[in-house]
């Protein structure tokens, strides 16, 4: 039988969530096509891989061994692409972020396979893939179909549900691939964590502030409003540029592209690589006292009005309803 | 060093997008192209690299025939030579990335620089399939970039933190924003760049592995409710945020 693949990503002994949308994802193929869906992970914890098995996932391919303990580009890559001719696979689904992004390039050229990024909808017909995918910083998007008996595809981390489908048992299977040590071709000397800090990229709320915050040392009242809501703090380009803000929080077209069920723009004008970053939000709230700014086109629901006004009363009334 | 920079042709980030008469691709009538701004980022550190080291700079585009346009800018900025593989296909990144590979390995380069991905088909994609197709190591999203002997550290973002990563020459490097402010090209230059080689070749094709169905402008109905800073209003959006977005 053919194979469904999907990666479970292990970081810090914590399971990233955009796994369980793969997981999700690709059981809905494995439903269309009885494929049968499998996780591959690198990890030595099997403990924590049991949190698989409430999405859906009933088997795991497990890469435990000391070579794999710290990431490496192309060591991962030549790892998954053995397990993909290994278990026969004709779905491979990874996370569209940095590591699962260049994970995938790899593994589409060593296959020679077909490889779409990024995804934002996959569905199956007749035995076809079709995948939709957001182009020109989500300007435009496209259909594509795809053909091949290895197909590859990033998928857009927030976009897809994860649905919860308990399974009873997971059976978890190690596989050790031929590598050695040359194929650690990078390495990972140093990493820090921006700790105690939602990313911006994986938080379900994200609230940015712009040049209309006027200076750093009011960036608490962002901070305050992201707290109230559990979520994380972005920022626009202006305020990163002006050094108020690191460059990982920018959101936009050269910053990052954030989905987040709630995206709340407080003094951002709305320029068009700013949309570029936020514009797929499910919901999108704006604060701004130019009753004409260009955000309030895209905006949900819009509050016209000074920020250092408006914020501290719409955390006010925030905080009546989580008591 | 020999550096080798790719280097793509893409719509101005502002420009508007239609779709054209095909359904396929974008109209691109009056569109503005530019070089893919993260491809600046990495062509103006190919740039100070041959300052600090010497050798060469040599760009690599595979794009139709109006790349030109833009190849005159990147030589204009500095790099030596070009070199154009004419097609009109641009979205298979399998089709590039075997296109620049097979250059690669007859210019030989220490360096290959990218940029983290071209705002055009947004694939992300190039880099790391060039990468593997020469079997270099790969760094990507990289802002900040030292080369000493063949010793090669790069620091990126990640999700939820920042990493350095080593390696060693010959790389693929892919680059963020960030990672330098690209130079503008100087009168001289310009003229300079004018008789700067531009080598054109065919390319070598790849089969076709996927067709593009259709492409749309997606239309999102935002409910567009917009109400004033008093205490009134600040409470109904509140509520709204409670009962109808339902976040809290
Ligand atoms: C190639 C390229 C890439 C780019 N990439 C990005 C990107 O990734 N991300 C990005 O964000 N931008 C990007 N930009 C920049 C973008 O064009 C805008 O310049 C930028 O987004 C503006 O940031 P802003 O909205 O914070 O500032 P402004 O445009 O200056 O807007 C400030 C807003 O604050 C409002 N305001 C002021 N005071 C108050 C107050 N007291 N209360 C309420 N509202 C107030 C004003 O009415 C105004 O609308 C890019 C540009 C280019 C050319
Ligand atoms: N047609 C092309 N010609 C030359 N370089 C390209 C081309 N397409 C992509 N690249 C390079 O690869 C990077 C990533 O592009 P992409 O994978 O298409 O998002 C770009 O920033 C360019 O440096």
């Amino acid at each position: 039988m053919k194979k469904i693949l999907v990666l479970i990503e292990v970081l810090e002994n914590k399971i990233k969530r955009v796994s369980y949308e793969l997981i999700t994802a690709g059981r809905k193929i494995a439903e269309q096509t009885n494929y049968e869906l499998l996780g591959v992970a690198f990890s030595s914890n099997t403990e924590l891989l049991e949190k698989v098995k409430e999405f859906g996932l009933s088997k795991i391919i497990l890469i435990n061994n000391s070579t794999f303990e710290k990431y490496s580009v192309s060591l991962f890559s030549k790892a998954l692409s053995q397990v993909v001719t290994k278990y026969q696979v004709e779905y491979v689904l990874l996370p569209a972020h940095t590591y699962g992004l260049e994970i995938a390039g790899r593994l589409a050229a060593n296959l020679e396979s077909p490889y779409i990024s990024d995804c934002i909808s996959l569905t199956i017909d007749n035995g076809k893939a079709i995948a939709k995918k957001p182009i020109y910083a989500g300007k435009a998007q496209i259909n594509v179909l795809v053909d091949g008996n290895i197909k590859i595809f990033t998928l857009r981390p927030n976009v897809f549900t994860a649905e919860v489908n308990p399974t009873e048992k997971l059976e978890i299977e190690e596989f050790n691939p031929d590598v050695g040590d040359n194929d650690k071709k990078e390495v990972v000397v140093n990493s820090f964590r921006n700790e105690g800090k939602l990313d911006v990229l994986e938080a379900e709320i994200v609230v940015s502030g712009g040049r209309g915050i006027k200076g750093p040392e009011h960036y608490n009242l962002i901070e305050e409003l992201a707290n109230v809501l559990g979520a994380a703090v972005g920022a626009s380009r202006a305020v990163v540029d002006a050094g108020w803000r690191p460059h990982n929080e920018q959101v936009g077209q050269t910053g990052k592209t954030v989905s987040p069920t709630l995206y709340v723009a407080c003094g951002i004008s709305g320029a068009i690589q700013h949309l570029a970053g936020m514009a797929s939000s499910k919901f999108i709230l704006a604060i701004n006292k130019d009753k004409d700014a260009p955000i309030f086109k895209v905006a949900d629901y819009g509050i016209v009005g000074d920020l250092f006004n408006a914020i501290p009363k719409l955390i006010k009334e925030l905080k009546k309803y989580k008591e | 060093m020999k550096i080798l920079v790719g280097i793509s042709r893409v719509p101005d980030t502002a420009t508007r997008i239609l779709v054209g008469k095909d359904g396929k691709s974008i109209d691109e009538q009056g569109v503005k192209f530019i070089i893919n701004p993260y491809d600046e980022f990495a062509l103006e550190e190919g740039l100070r690299i041959k300052e600090k080291f010497g050798g060469e700079v040599v760009t690599i585009t595979v794009g139709p025939e109006p790349s030109k346009e833009i190849i005159r800018t990147a030589l204009a900025m500095g790099a030596d030579r070009a070199v154009l593989v004419k097609t009109n296909s641009s979205f298979d990144s399998f089709f590039t990335a075997k296109n620049i590979a097979i250059y690669a390995k007859e210019f030989n380069p220490d360096i290959i620089l990218f940029g983290k991905q071209s705002v055009d088909y947004d694939s992300l994609a190039v880099p790391a399939m060039v990468s593997e197709l020469l079997n270099f190591p790969l760094i990507t999203i990289v802002s900040k970039l030292t080369i000493d002997g063949s010793k090669v550290v790069a620091e990126r973002d990640v999700v939820g933190g920042r990493e350095v990563v080593e390696t060693t020459l010959p790389c693929v490097i892919s680059a963020q924003k960030g990672l330098n402010e690209p130079r503008y090209p100087k009168l001289p230059d310009i003229l300079k760049a004018k008789n700067k080689p531009i080598d054109e070749r065919s390319p070598q094709e790849t089969s076709p592995m996927y067709e593009i169905i259709n492409m749309e402008i997606p239309h999102r109905a935002r409910k567009n409710i917009i109400l004033s800073d008093s205490d009134e209003d600040i409470a109904e959006i509140a509520r709204l945020l409670h009962e109808d977005a339902k976040i809290i």
